[in-house]
């Protein structure tokens, strides 16, 4: 059985393994759309109704109805939501009365350089605290980065943002408190005002990421093979490098794919308080104003950036575990 | 060295009052090793003998100046060779470990880092160290794995540890050992993971490798067969302490402490007289296909068992033995209809037991009742023993209050632990304790079929052999058919009345204890008993001499195929032309039935021929 | 039990007791605080806005020259309760349906564990955005919606334990003897859940806590009249650039809540040093 494993090849292993991921993803993101459908556009009542008012009468929302389409059956009505979703035209916001994909290709493009900045520094930061507290378990370092993460976890966005307002802004006058993100401005300019925002949003995301990279570490570091290989006399920068390392890829892919979906919580709060002109931001402006289509947009362009993050998690943890692979 | 002190200047190995402590909850020290002194000669097996918690392994540890969950070392001396390992530092250790001192671990599976190649691991104590480069090592590793019989050598080292088998995962930790040329080399249980057929050829290749090398051993474990084979000297421990210590011959043919008797004794239990049986079927098995996947035509896509009969007599004992994989365990679950039958019937008493126990009646459940193999689980740690015993009473017979009460006490008394043991959590109770709640649990149904899985095979040697005592002499007592399912033949050949032999799910042979001693055998049952160390000391030897075939291997894997002997490939008597084309008929005689192309007389002669 | 818990506690590290003091004065603020508060929650009592602490306003006033510790007292009760009983609701439902799945297994565990996936895998601040946006935000809805987000999580862990003790054999050993499920998950798996499941009502309390007060700092969570500690922080939002204490105090009443839960959870963590 070892025999016939080692010669097939390890492509031919692994790409079905990743399809049949892949497609599981794909299935989870049509059902999450239709448990968003469902809460926002078939559960909350009539949007005719809503829209006209109180005053009106039964025959103008009748035809109102009609005109939105509301009167078709619920998995029809789906079926063109979710068709119009896929072709990238999900229609007009109600609120600003235009194409909701021209509002969302203005604003994408600044969520994606804030949440990619971010994700850069968090994981270069989660890194080396979650490795370096777990190579000094017990040790004074580890519990004084244990209480610090611990208190970052469950610190509010808002107040993380407001305190780093208040001190680089307000006190130290270093930093301006909105983001002017605009396409003339200059480079230092465009770097200031992200600051603030990626400081926030690193503070929120980096802590999480660090614990769970600690623990997955601290996993490996209590296992038989690492006994073993200190038993050899291996030193234990090696052990860490070369044992540890390898068979912690794949949990600490996973905690910090995990981490930075909480770049999405956190970066609705961080947009707002900086008036940033992102995605989030928007979003808190369609549930402001009960912008639907717009809100479904925002809502179902987070889900699938999460369901992505959690796949190339998952690859990237096949890829690295022999079993798997080879 | 003038540091080795009087008396064992010739020896390689010496150790002078080894104290190994730890912290309590209060900040006292507290030992869990004293006073711990020996000696070994140039090239000698030291075998540290002893029970789980005996502190075994953390002398063997402490050798290479290594322990455990922050536990202190500390001796007058510890010398290997020239190296005063008790005054050494961690970094001097470093230098020292993997070359001079290398540790065979009890799981290589565990050991070895699963997600790199095997070579890079076995070379990488000659790298770290600066030996040689990656081309020599690499050469050297390869003409270690031909030395210990693995196979393929060139290319195994080129496989992840998941692609080799135990046995083969086990040689390769050797290799990784061997490869420094260590002047002492610490065994830690390296066989005891393994299946008793792979133990003996894993058991030949380390002693061959340790004699080639010159290097001096210490050799852990808590059986003392298995020790008979490798050990010069023997060290037998108690809860941190040495009861005695000794040339392996005398302590094993004239032991002088009551600790090592006892253990002596625990090894080879004594055979019972026959039960009293009657003529009347208790439980009858026939034509019983399990598995799982998917059935078609009463085969299960993945067969665990494959058309398995049997009876059981009033009073009587019959014992299933089988190898790890062999399917003894889902034979237990499908009787007690845990896992369904895809086909056959199951007889209880000639009333028909429903394949799934969702279908039993409640009084069926009754009077069929599994003991699991691991107390440990088996008893829920959020409930008192009290509490425990009390249920299958309420359940089954209705008993509350005052009279359960009553009853739960006759239960603690029957299986010989104290009253106020009901009051108490599973978890607060030792191991051997445990297992007779657990034994307590199924009697307080009042079965008319016990089974028991393997439950002895997770405790000590002398505990274990406690137990078997007293379910022994309950089940007499209390007149309960009992299936005794055990992957130990002497126990099972000690215990039981009948005897039916697992091997990849089929039923290969069946036969009363008389028939059983007989020299008509299947192949298989006689590589079993042949594999079963004995105490003599020139067994291995002997053994090594007797075998022909290679033998070790896989079963026939023909799911779904006709009814080939599943053990051809392993088989030594096979006969080409027959055995690979022709269905294998089960040959009777008496009540011996025996699942093979050969007669009864041809295995008979077989026999002969083996021994 | 009283002596098991004394024991606890005297073997709780210093983040640990600092983290229980926390979240004791929370409760107790929560539970008495509105008696104790020296104004009416929306009396206008200060001339001045944004004034700073002074015998008569300890924390100063608010930007309508309101009392911020009054505001801060009665705030804090809708914090604390809304979010203990959303954490209790997610917790109670999570773990239901857990024991239901892994006990039944089959099909039933089929449909619960992937429902459960799809919901976890819409991050749990824009899920509760979509159900704000849909059914709006009164208490009731607040703490639903709350709930009903942090369902999928307790789901996960909960469903995680119980298919842990399910495998064991005293759940076989039940099985065999033909009890009934709902003996199974009650009496069986049910009490060996009991310290992990608190720990994750904790962690749920604290995400709750964020979860209602960021909602409430973005206007979308708590109405007015009523005001939680959300509420507070953004209703002083002008204050920012004076630094005032009606910002910082509700702000840091939060952080201590929750950081105090935090700790706490973590010391009693089983194999916590200490």
């Amino acid at each position: 059985m070892a025999g016939a494993a080692s010669h097939r090849s390890t492509l031919g292993n692994i790409a079905p393994l990743i399809a049949r991921r892949a497609l599981s993803s794909l299935l989870t993101l049509f059902l999450v759309s239709v448990v968003i459908f469902t809460v926002s556009g078939l559960l909350p009542g009539d949007a005719a109704q809503e829209a006209l008012g109180q005053s009106a009468t039964r025959e103008q929302v009748i035809a109102l109805r009609h005109e939105m389409g509301l009167d078709r059956p619920a998995p029809v009505r789906y079926m063109d939501w979710l068709g119009s979703i896929a072709r990238g035209d999900p229609g007009m916001s109600y609120v600003a009365n235009m194409p909701v994909s021209r509002i969302i290709s203005d604003r994408l493009p600044n969520t994606l350089t804030l949440a990619g900045i971010t994700a850069v520094v968090s994981v270069i930061l989660a890194l080396a605290i979650g490795v370096g507290s777990a190579v000094n378990r017990g040790g004074k370092l580890d519990s004084m980065l244990n209480v610090v993460t611990l208190s970052l976890v469950a610190m509010p966005e808002f107040l993380i943002a407001t305190l780093g307002v208040m001190i680089f802004s307000v006190k130290l006058l270093w930093l301006p408190s909105i983001a002017l993100v605009t396409p003339d401005a200059s480079w230092s300019e465009t770097l200031r005002s992200y600051a603030l925002p990626v400081f926030s949003l690193t503070c929120v995301v980096v802590a999480q990421m660090a614990r769970m990279t600690r623990a997955a570490v601290a996993d490996q570091l209590d296992r038989p093979y690492v006994e073993m290989a200190r038993l050899k006399g291996v030193p234990f920068s090696r052990i860490v490098l070369f044992h540890v390392m390898p068979n912690a890829v794949g949990p600490v892919v996973n905690a910090m794919a995990l981490s930075l979906s909480y770049l999405m919580g956190g970066a609705i709060i961080v947009e707002t308080i900086f008036n940033f002109p992102g995605l989030a931001s928007l979003m808190v402006n369609a549930v402001t104003s009960r912008d639907m289509p717009l809100l479904q947009s925002c809502a179902m362009i987070f889900c699938a950036t999460y369901l992505a993050l959690m796949l190339v998690a998952d690859v990237i943890a096949i890829l690295a575990n022999p079993r798997l692979r080879a | 060295m003038s540091e080795g002190g009087e008396g064992a200047n010739g020896a390689a190995i010496e150790v002078r009052n080894l104290v190994i402590d730890v912290a309590g909850p209060n900040g006292a020290r507290k030992a869990i090793v004293e006073d711990i002194s020996f000696a070994i000669p140039p090239g000698e097996v030291l075998a540290l003998i002893g029970e789980s918690g005996s502190g075994k392994t953390t002398i063997a540890l402490s050798m290479m100046g290594y322990s455990r969950f922050g536990a202190r070392i500390s001796a007058d001396c510890i010398r290997v060779g020239d190296l005063r390992i008790d005054r050494f530092g961690e970094d001097a250790l470093r230098t020292v470990r993997g070359r001079r001192i290398a540790y065979i671990a009890q799981s290589a599976a565990a050991a070895f880092n699963p997600s790199r190649p095997i070579m890079a691991q076995v070379i990488e104590p000659l790298l770290v160290h600066r030996l040689a480069d990656r081309r020599t090592a690499q050469a050297r590793a390869i003409e270690l794995f031909r030395a210990l019989a693995l196979p393929s050598p060139e290319i195994i080292g080129q496989r992840y540890p998941h692609q080799v088998s135990g046995g083969q995962l086990q040689r390769l930790m050797a290799a990784m050992a061997l490869i420094t040329d260590p002047e002492l080399v610490i065994l830690d249980e390296p066989t005891t993971a393994l299946d008793v057929t792979t133990q003996v050829e894993v058991l030949r290749a380390f002693k061959a490798a340790i004699a080639r090398s010159g290097a001096t051993a210490i050799y852990v474990s808590h059986d003392l067969a298995v020790v008979a084979q490798v050990a010069d000297r023997i060290a037998v421990l108690k809860n941190g302490r040495m009861c005695e210590e000794g040339p392996a011959a005398q302590v094993l043919e004239s032991p002088a402490s009551d600790y090592t008797r006892s253990l002596l004794a625990a090894v080879r239990p004594a055979a019972r007289p026959a039960s009293q049986t009657g003529r009347e079927k208790v439980l009858a098995v026939s034509g019983l296909h399990a598995g799982y996947g998917r059935v078609i035509d009463g085969i299960p896509a993945i067969p665990v068992l494959r058309d398995v009969s049997f009876v059981l007599r009033r009073g009587a004992t019959l014992g299933i033995i089988g190898e790890s994989g062999s399917g003894k365990s889902t034979l237990a679950r499908v009787i007690a209809g845990l896992l369904p039958a895809a086909a056959g019937e199951i007889l209880l008493e000639g009333e028909r037991l429903p394949p799934d126990m969702a279908r039993r009646s409640r009084e069926q459940l009754r009077r069929v009742q599994l003991v699991f193999q691991n107390a440990d689980t088996a008893l829920n740690p959020a409930h008192t023993v009290g509490q425990i015993l009390a249920r299958p009473l309420a359940f089954f017979h209705r008993m509350k209050g005052a009279a359960a009460d009553t009853r739960v006490a006759e239960l603690l008394d029957l299986i010989q632990l104290p009253r106020e043991i009901g009051a108490r959590r599973s978890t607060e109770l030792s191991g051997g304790q445990k297992q007779r709640i657990n034994l307590a649990r199924a009697l307080a149904a009042e079965p008319d079929v016990l089974l028991c899985d393997e439950v002895t095979s997770a405790l000590d040697t002398v505990v274990g052999a406690a137990i078997l005592d007293l379910i022994d002499g309950l089940r007499r007592e209390l007149g309960i058919a009992t299936v005794f399912i055990s992957h130990d033949i002497s126990t099972v050949k000690a215990f039981c009345d009948d005897m039916l032999v697992l091997y990849s799910g089929n039923a290969v042979e069946q036969a009363s204890r008389a028939e059983f001693a007989g020299d008509t055998r299947h192949p298989y049952t006689r590589l079993l008993i042949d594999s079963v160390p004995e105490m003599d000391r020139g067994w291995l030897a002997h053994r090594a001499a007797v075998e022909r075939a290679a033998l070790p291997g896989a079963a026939l894997e023909n799911p779904r195929g006709e009814a080939l002997c599943r053990f051809l490939p392993r088989c030594p008597v096979a006969v080409a032309g027959t055995c690979d084309t022709v269905p294998v008929p089960l040959r009777q005689a008496g009540s011996h039935a025996v699942l093979c192309h050969r007669t009864l007389a041809d295995l008979a002669s077989a026999g002969i021929m083996g021994n | 039990m009283s002596g098991k818990i004394a024991q606890t506690l005297r073997t709780l590290p210093i983040s640990g007791r600092i983290g229980l003091g926390l979240v004791l004065f929370w409760l107790a603020v929560a539970l008495a605080g509105p008696s104790l508060a020296p104004y009416p929650v929306g009396a206008f009592v200060d001339r001045d806005v944004f004034s700073g602490a002074s015998a008569r306003f300890w924390l100063g006033s608010d930007y309508l020259g309101r009392d911020v510790l009054s505001r801060l007292l009665w705030g804090s009760r809708y914090t604390v309760l809304l979010a203990l009983g959303a954490a209790l609701l997610a917790v109670a439902t999570g773990t239901s349906l857990a024991l239901v799945a892994a006990v039944r297994g089959g099909w039933t565990d089929e449909i619960i564990s992937r429902t459960m996936d799809t919901l976890i895998s819409i991050p749990s601040k824009i899920f509760a955005l979509v159900l704000v946006a849909a059914f709006g935000s009164s208490l009731s809805l607040l703490l639903l919606i709350a709930a009903f987000t942090y369902v999928p999580g307790n789901f996960r862990i909960a469903r995680a334990l119980a298919m842990n003790l399910v495998a064991l054999d005293f759940v076989q050993v039940a099985r065999a003897r033909g009890e009934r499920a709902f003996h199974i998950a009650l009496r069986e798996v049910l009490p060996n859940m009991i310290h992990p499941l608190l720990a994750d009502m904790g962690l749920r309390f604290v995400f709750v806590v964020l979860l209602l007060s960021g909602l409430s700092f973005l206007g979308l969570g708590v109405q007015p009249p009523h005001a939680d500690l959300g509420s507070l922080v953004r209703e002083n939002i002008s204050g920012i650039t004076e630094g005032a204490l009606a910002i910082i105090a509700p702000a840091l009443a939060i952080a201590t809540l929750t950081v105090g839960a935090n700790l706490l959870i973590d010391a009693l963590k089983p194999g916590a040093k200490g």
